[in-house]
């Protein structure tokens, strides 16, 4: 029977009370006795020479307090990239300063020079529109392979636009490539991943503000990850020391990677605040979001699968450019490195893989990570690289790849691309795909289809991604400047009740339900009791954020350990209290008793004693009851899936309809299903998403056409169908104490190929020799494609 | 983004020839065209203010005439900057061939914009450009043109209508 309380229950999100009754507080929504505002003057071309910038009819303007440029903090540090990566010959990486306003070039349409400050955000406005900036413009550098041919650069300095030139594993090299060349068979696939904007629904916003008189900054944004922000301003950026500035990430309304960075409008508003001594707001509208947001994706790949006369998979290769726009996002190194080539063995047993990444500087927006990061990329290329090969060699694609599954037995498994699988079980998957998505029943949907005159399609892919990023000694090794630990402070109240500090940021993925559901219990009592502390370092210990899916994985570990010490420490209370022994206290139902004995003591009992030590042991005993945990994970979680797709396509139109998306998911153990059965959701509206109407599109110069609503498409609900969702084959993970793997991002790694499979496997049925379209798959590809065949 | 039309205008070309290198004509045709200085040989400075979609912006920006065929044809591009809105830029390839007493007077437009203005996205952008094309056209060969005779003489909509022609025969 399902519970309705603690590890497993349903419970209705307790954050959506204010979300769905208006009742959030964004940062936007915070207003302050005096504040001023801020408007940033960008750059309306996408490669420039900053000439001259004449401030002075602008300073004229009424209402104006204060303008900067670039040349305000030319003394100041850069934004650093977070990952340090060398290539293939063990050089570094080049990483160019990132500057808090350009000074000296402008390198993308948006790149902010100037900033004006003024008592309204009209004001600012029409000050900005009076600055007269002399930028001359240099040619734009978009295009990647254009990029790594052109003799001039985005940065002049390093005199190259390859970030890096990265081989993973390098000493793979050779054995794959011979793999390759002796193989029976090699299927190739060159394909792009398409650029995506995050398009969070809220905009992001900066609030600085600066006592004086104690010489503190308070910083509200719009953060995936408060400390790392403050972390990033005081050690790189701005140098303020961490004890004197405060970060705030209120309600976010969605991140999906983008709010993991700092920006430079985060130091702006700081630097503005401490200047006018006022307290200073920015909100982005949504053509900056479009066009200063990190995008995402943005990866042109060949790939090369080789396989035996049985369809053993022998070796993948993977070559790769991945777009980091015109400066390096904190991230963006990571990105395309150890989340995406760590995972390019997929859920198989093949024994050689090599994959190569140049990332490229162009004169773009900065890419990053974005729901994902990497994997989505991965599981791409792979997913489709195998489909093609199973039609060439005329294999069931469910029967290829369960040839090459890992399998139960194998765990722990090292993968070919270097990580150790903890466990899965890919088999039981594809079974529970085939079972409830009613696989058996498509012909005769296909029939169904075709007498509508419609090419029904079934898609099917299988994922593995890397979650809950970690542990710190091994992405310490692999170039992370900063450690993949959470933190978690238990504080219990006198009266009983209980406030949790957690380093994880709520943005969405209901955090303030799940984790009191883990405590509660854990501590037996009832999680209505326990409210969530989060988004603030005045507040919480220390925290990484949340990203790749490492909220309950790392976070939740965290508050578990913190938990096992409060029940630690009431136990010895309530020993005290029953005059008994530490070691014979039982914990059930939020009651302390004596083992055998009638004797008792309630958890509220313990805690009001706690804070009333009349009496107390206080050799053996402190007052109080409250505990923090920090927690380092051993290894990265590994949630799988198998996930399949039927689409309608219609031959005259080249119209793709998705009718049916199944995913079956392996989570480990799952606290709230109801919450997981959501994030799903989720990413696999951002899935679909991305395989049929998103994309970003620079034209030669670099303005960005794809800059509003009117351009870029977003999924909308008649673009997606009722999804079938299913976690019930768990293998529960065997390194933390929950056995969690992570489930925010999995919809949108498993979805596009799953997608673009059932797309080509529509075409197929309708005789058209059509084995690739390229993301997204609008009616216009998908027609042209079909007519081209 | 490109634009191709032609238009017969009823005017020899010699006349047409000559207007195309007026900057008061040409200060006339441009939509929103507020100032225009400078000389065909030397170059034009423009000023010209216009609304596209939401954004409202004045571009100053220079116009040069090029690639002269006398009464044949010729190149203009020009480039205007409105701040923060963006930018535009472009050409026009212009062609004239006389037919009978009429000019036709065919253009090949190539236009760029930057900024803001690209940011609206092509809906907004390509259907502005090709009614600023169209306007500039039509306003040409309005002022081209001479009068019909059964126009009164003394009406706003006639002095308008053929008043280069008028200028050209006094």
């Amino acid at each position: 029977m399902p519970k309705d309380t603690g590890i497993g229950a349903a419970t209705t999100r307790r954050e959506d009370v204010r979300f769905l009754t208006g009742r959030g507080q964004y940062t936007d929504d915070i207003q302050t006795q005096g504040e001023c505002a801020a408007v940033f003057a960008r750059s309306t071309v996408a490669n420039g020479k900053i000439k001259s910038i004449d401030t002075s009819a602008a300073a004229a303007m009424p209402g104006v307090l204060a303008i900067f440029t670039g040349e305000d903090f030319a003394e100041v540090g850069g934004n650093p990239a977070g990952w340090l990566i060398n290539s293939r010959d063990g050089t570094p990486m080049h990483e160019p300063k990132r500057p808090v306003l350009a000074h000296g070039k402008v390198r993308h349409v948006g790149d902010a020079y100037a900033a004006v400050i003024a008592e309204t955000v009209q004001q600012a406005r029409d000050a900005v529109e009076a600055i007269e900036a002399d930028i001359e413009e240099l040619p734009a550098i978009v295009n990647m392979k254009d990029a790594l041919a052109a003799d001039h650069y985005v940065h002049d300095e390093i005199g190259t636009n390859q970030c890096f030139d990265w081989g993973w594993i390098e000493d793979n090299r050779a054995a794959t490539d011979e793999a390759i060349k002796n193989a029976h068979h090699v299927t190739t696939l060159e394909l792009v991943n398409n650029r995506l904007v995050p398009n969070a629904m809220e905009p992001r916003c900066s609030i600085g503000h600066y006592n004086p008189g104690t010489d503190e900054y308070i910083l509200h944004t719009t953060s995936q990850n408060p400390h790392l922000t403050r972390l990033l301003i005081s050690a790189f950026v701005m140098g303020i020391p961490e004890n004197k500035l405060t970060v705030i990430a209120p309600d976010v309304g969605g991140g999906f990677g983008s709010k993991i960075y700092h920006y430079g409008e985060e130091a702006l508003v700081l630097a503005a605040a401490k200047k006018l001594g006022r307290t200073v707001k920015w909100t982005a509208d949504r053509t900056e979001a479009f066009l200063t947001d990190a995008h995402g994706r943005d990866h042109v790949t060949k790939i090369e699968l080789a396989l035996d006369e049985e369809g053993n998979f022998l070796a993948f290769r993977t070559e790769t450019m991945a777009n980091v726009g015109a400066y390096l996002s904190n991230f963006s190194t990571a990105t395309p490195t150890f989340l995406h080539g760590t995972l390019m063995a997929g859920n198989y047993t093949v024994p050689l893989v090599y994959v190569n990444v140049k990332a490229v500087f162009t004169n773009t927006a900065p890419v990053d990570a974005y729901r994902g990061a990497g994997r989505p990329e991965a599981t791409y290329s792979l997913e489709r690289v195998i489909d093609k090969a199973a039609r060439e060699i005329g294999m069931d694609p469910i029967e290829l790849r369960r040839k090459n599954f890992v399998k139960p037995d194998q765990y722990p498994f090292a993968s070919a691309a270097g990580l150790e699988y903890d466990s899965g079980n890919y088999d039981a998957l594809m079974d529970q795909m085939e079972k409830v998505a009613d696989k058996a029943g498509f012909e005769a949907r296909r029939k169904e289809s075709k007498a509508k005159g419609l090419l029904r399609g079934f898609g099917v892919n299988a994922y593995i991604e890397a979650c809950g990023i970690a542990p710190s000694n091994l992405v310490g090794v692999l170039g992370s400047r900063v450690g993949l630990y959470d933190a978690a402070t238990v504080r219990v109240n006198a009266t009983g009740n209980l406030s949790v500090m957690v380093g994880a940021h709520s943005h969405g993925q209901g955090h303030e339900t799940v984790f009191p559901q883990v405590v509660g219990e854990m501590l037996g009592i009832d999680p209505q009791s326990i409210d969530i502390v989060h988004g603030d370092t005045s507040k919480i210990p220390f925290g990484m954020g949340t990203y790749g899916s490492r909220s309950l994985a790392v976070c939740g570990s965290a508050v578990v350990r913190a938990t096992e010490k409060i029940i630690n420490k009431a136990k010895k209370i309530a020993a005290h209290m029953l005059e008994a022994s530490d070691a014979d206290i039982e914990l059930k139902d939020g009651v302390f008793s004596v083992a055998g004995t009638d004797k008792s003591v309630s958890f509220g009992e313990v805690a009001l004693k706690a804070y009333i030590p009349h009496n107390f042991p206080l050799e053996d005993i402190e007052p109080g009851l409250e505990e923090t945990a920090f927690y380092d994970p051993a290894n990265f979680t590994y949630p799988s899936g198998a996930y399949c797709c039927e689409v309608e396509v219609d031959p005259e139109t080249g119209k793709v309809r998705v009718d049916r998306m199944t995913a079956v998911d392996d989570f480990g153990n799952v606290i709230n299903p109801m919450v997981v059965t959501g994030q799903v959701h989720g990413g696999l509206g951002q899935g679909i998403g991305q395989a049929l109407v998103e994309n970003t599109t620079y034209d030669e110069d670099g303005q960005l056409l794809s800059a509003s609503y009117m351009d870029y498409t977003m999924p909308r609900a008649d673009d997606l169908p009722f999804y079938i969702v299913d976690h019930s084959k768990g293998n529960p993970c065997t390194h933390n104490p929950l056995g969690v793997k992570g489930c925010g991002e999995a919809g949108a790694i498993g979805s596009p190929p799953t997608v673009v499979n059932a797309v080509i496997d529509a075409l197929q049925s309708g005789g058209k020799n059509v084995t690739h379209i390229d993301m997204p798959m609008t009616s216009h590809r998908v027609w042209s494609a079909m007519n081209n065949a | 983004m490109n634009l191709t039309g032609s238009r017969t205008i009823n005017a020899d070309v010699a006349t047409v020839w000559a207007a195309l290198l007026d900057p008061e004509v040409l200060k006339a045709c441009v939509p929103g065209c507020t100032e225009m200085s400078g000389s065909a040989d030397e170059g034009f400075e423009a000023t010209v203010t216009q609304k596209v979609g939401p954004v409202k912006a004045t571009f100053k920006g220079a116009v040069a005439i090029s690639d002269r065929v006398e009464h044949e044809s010729l190149t203009i591009s020009g480039e205007g900057k409105g701040g923060p809105a963006g930018f535009a830029k472009g050409g026009a390839n212009v062609r004239l061939t006389a037919e009978g007493d009429t000019t036709i007077l065919e253009y090949d437009v190539e236009a760029k914009v930057g900024g803001k203005l690209a940011q609206l996205g092509s809906r907004i952008i390509d259907g502005f450009a090709k009614k600023m094309a169209d306007q500039f056209f039509a306003n040409f060969q309005e002022a081209v043109e001479p009068p019909s005779e059964d126009d009164d003489a003394d009406t706003e909509e006639t002095k308008k209508k053929g008043w280069f022609s008028k200028l050209r025969r006094a």
